[in-house]
């Protein structure tokens, strides 16, 4: 293919002819002026706005008449989850033993024990087997809360199945204090002071040495409409796997700043679909109460039957990969078909410069083609996507934003390492098929396309870690919670990198194409 | 482009059709064996397949007897990117015709054009078939060798991984190959171009099980799984859940042979009644 030459006459630069200006030029003219391209990048945009009106409606998990009708089916549709302070889903069901505090106050607690159990079977008359079995996110402690509605603000202090010590506040924070686990040896202080709206954490292992965790504001406790009043008390929570879980918490010391009143007992939530799987019990000997709370919890929303984002209105970047690979590819097989890359190579004999002029020329096509294609699904999905009856997770702008030009910069990195193989190639069908296979294998293995779902057994997160498919992350809206234990999975839209690692993964993929392109456009004839 | 600008040639008088078929085919042959690309291809179809599984194979545990996994589509996983070369076997049988301007000089000396085109099917398919077998035979050697160390045992409810369903899912593996390479040649004669005509079949292909898998409504999501080719297509390599599948094996290749006709349908359409 390729014989051994002298090296190539390189002629000096002519500032005027050569400019770097004119060879972006000159690749625009040739990448506009065919009506195909054109044609196939407006596909693209297409594509991906068309696929955003499919995957943000009929990606329903409940049954949707979107006729003029109007709104979903209450009947199939469970009832929507209560909204955090920040708007966010959550979930707010728990056991809680409750006193309402009027004012400024202060509650402290020893913890000498945490215990939980898992459902393991079906038991006899009706009632799950148990096991033991705590949760790592198993919880018991005490907590100031707005009120008994659920989604109120609230901070707690709490110790966990094997997270140690945390305070939480307002369902998305979490802050860590004491490690380890709790016991009769090793008990666990926690205290939580209330000064108008501002909850300080404080925990301690002998109830004598105090280190504060955080301080926190939380402006939902001085509203006026009930005059100061709060909720305090003590309460457990056991994080469901899917089978019914219970968590127990023995509380001693109880040491409260305001003069006491009875406990109330509230499964908040009740019952029903939002609320606890099973209802509480307490029991009090002596100064030792031992509070038990089946199946709740305290957290935001996630996983990807339980919540939804305007994610899902851009599952059609997949579609609009395609014809962009394609017409990324044609620019430069298409000189080599039509023996164009002569004339090219004459006006342009520093093949470096025509390598960057073809590749800035793809990657602003890309990127154009992709900001606009996702902005415009985005504004097709965001008010479709309330019909599919999903809580949908709120997204700021500035995530949108990043949605968008990480969009626009996915498609511009895959259009030049699509253009990059097809120097490397110089045919089209093998550079478009190692594109795309490069692109598209990796995450159908992730998703496991087999007919038991997980069918290939070796795709792991690695492929979506280390190949250019890796920039999908870009496009992530939901965020991950460490303190909920849950399948964060690629089809729920959870990715393993963050969203800026994953676009430069692709960066890396399409520089080394670029870099191979470059080495071989001046090392061979033409 | 008018219908009425194309004259077509008079058939051929009884006796000389089998002639001239195999005369055909002759040349296409000579085409096909005289040019190192397909063979590379086809040779980058059978590396492909071994080698990624058994990667697959050698990554792949089992711990317990409802695992899930199925131990044929763990060793075939290699199908998911040689489909593509295989998809490239037939589109560029006919797209470099085009590309070269030999689909001229092809249609001059065969004006007949359906026996061109047929002829190279059947070129395509007789090395296709080959060379498929050989990959599938290669990935079922080395899950064999691995898998049964990987605790896919008759403990774990995986019996011998020789038996009369393995069997089908191989030869179905090597068919499916065939039938998208043949898909492709389709394609391929009906939009004349390479890079359009690879395009067009690896969306076919990777789209239809994205998009199942990232939608939520299930039914839609088995729909899809029904309509497409891969998914409904691989539903042949399955050995165990055979009750949740989709479609039942032979079923899903079925789906891939009616998609398979319709292209060659598309294609040879367009060929008798387009201009070259």
């Amino acid at each position: 293919m390729t014989t051994p030459t002298a090296a190539p006459h390189r002629p000096p630069l002519n500032r005027e002819r050569e400019r770097f200006w004119y060879l972006i030029h000159g690749e625009w003219t040739k990448f506009r002026t065919v009506r195909g391209w054109v044609i196939a990048v407006l596909v693209t945009i297409l594509a991906i706005t068309a696929f955003a009106f499919l995957f943000s409606d009929i990606s329903a998990g409940c049954a949707v008449s979107s006729g003029a009708g109007g709104t979903a089916s209450p009947a199939s549709c469970p009832p929507p989850p209560p909204t955090g302070p920040g708007g966010e889903p959550v979930q707010d069901a728990f056991y809680f033993l409750h006193q309402p505090l009027t004012s400024n106050g202060t509650i402290t607690v020893q913890l000498t024990s945490l215990t939980g159990q898992v459902a393991i079977g079906p038991g006899s008359n009706g009632q799950s087997q148990m096991g033991s079995g705590l949760q790592p996110w198993s919880k018991a402690g005490i907590i100031i809360k707005e009120n008994m509605s659920q989604g109120s603000a609230y901070a707690a202090m709490m110790v966990t199945g094997s997270n140690g010590v945390r305070m939480q506040w307002d369902y998305v924070n979490d802050r860590p204090g004491l490690p380890g686990s709790v016991s009769a040896s090793a008990p666990r202080w926690l205290r939580l002071v209330r000064d108008g709206d501002t909850i300080t954490g404080y925990d301690s292992a002998d109830g004598t040495q105090w280190t504060p965790v955080d301080t926190v504001t939380l402006p939902g406790l001085t509203d006026p409409k009930q005059a100061g009043t709060v909720q305090a008390g003590l309460f457990t929570a056991a994080p469901s796997t899917g089978n019914a879980t219970t968590t127990t918490g023995v509380f001693q010391h109880i040491g409260l700043s305001w003069p006491a009143t009875r406990w109330t007992a509230t499964n908040v939530g009740g019952t029903s679909q939002n609320g606890v799987g099973q209802p509480g019990t307490f029991s009090q000997s002596g100064g030792v109460l031992t509070v038990t709370g089946g199946s709740g919890d305290i957290a935001p929303l996630v996983g990807g039957a339980g919540v939804i984002s305007i994610q899902r209105a851009l599952l059609g970047t997949f579609f609009g990969l395609i014809p962009l690979i394609v017409v990324a590819a044609m620019f430069v097989t298409g000189e080599y078909r039509r023996g164009l890359i002569r004339v090219s190579l004459t006006a342009a004999p520093r093949r470096g410069r025509l390598l960057a002029a073809k590749a800035v020329v793809i990657a602003a096509v890309g990127f154009v083609a992709g900001a606009v294609a996702a902005a415009l699904a985005l504004a097709v999905g965001t008010p479709v996507l309330p019909r599919t009856g999903i809580p949908v997770w709120p997204v700021s702008l500035l995530t949108e934003a990043r949605m968008v030009v990480g969009t626009g910069a996915l498609l511009a990195l895959a259009g030049v390492l699509a253009m990059a193989i097809a120097i490397i190639v110089r045919r089209s069908a093998p550079a478009i098929t190692t594109a795309i296979v490069v692109i598209f294998i990796p995450y159908l293995l992730t998703v496991g396309v087999g007919p038991q779902g997980g069918g290939n057994g070796g795709g792991g997160d690695w492929l979506l870690q280390a190949t250019p498919v890796a920039a999908m992350a870009v496009q992530q809206a939901l965020p991950k919670y460490y303190q909920v234990a849950a399948p964060y999975a690629v089809v729920g839209g959870y990715y393993p990198l963050a969203p800026w690692a994953g676009l430069a993964v692709e960066c890396a993929w399409a520089a080394a194409a670029l870099a191979l392109a470059f080495f071989l456009l001046r090392r061979r004839d033409v | 482009m008018s219908l009425a600008a194309r004259v077509f040639p008079p058939p051929y008088p009884a006796g000389r059709a089998l002639r001239a078929a195999a005369a055909a085919l002759k040349a296409e042959w000579t085409k096909f064996r005289t040019v190192a690309e397909p063979f590379w291809l086809l040779a980058g179809v059978v590396a492909l397949t071994v080698a990624i599984g058994a990667a697959a194979g050698s990554a792949a545990r089992c711990s317990s007897a409802s695992c899930g996994l199925d131990p044929a589509t763990v060793s075939y996983t290699g199908i998911y990117p040689a489909q593509a070369v295989a998809a490239m076997v037939g589109v560029l049988a006919v797209g470099n015709e085009y590309s070269t301007g030999m689909i001229k000089l092809s249609l001059t000396a065969m004006p007949h054009r359906l026996t061109w085109l047929f002829a190279k099917a059947a070129v395509v398919t007789a090395p296709v078939l080959a060379a498929s077998a050989l990959a599938v035979a290669g990935a079922a050697l080395a899950g064999r060798l691995t898998l049964p160390g990987h605790g896919f045992t008759p403990a774990h409810g995986y019996p011998s991984l020789t038996t009369g369903t393995d069997l089908r899912a191989a030869v179905g593996t090597v068919l499916y190959l065939t039938l998208i390479a043949l898909l492709s040649l389709g394609v391929a004669a009906a939009v004349r171009n390479s890079a359009a005509a690879i395009g067009v079949v690896l969306g076919l292909l990777y789209l239809f099980p994205i998009a199942a898998a990232v939608i939520s409504n299930a039914t839609i999501a088995r729909h899809l799984n029904q309509i497409g080719p891969l998914p409904a297509g691989l539903d042949v390599q399955a050995t165990t859940g055979l009750n949740s599948l989709p479609l039942t094996p032979w079923q899903g290749l079925g789906v891939v042979a009616l998609w398979t006709a319709g292209a060659l349908l598309l294609g040879a359409l367009a060929l008798k009644f387009r201009d070259a």
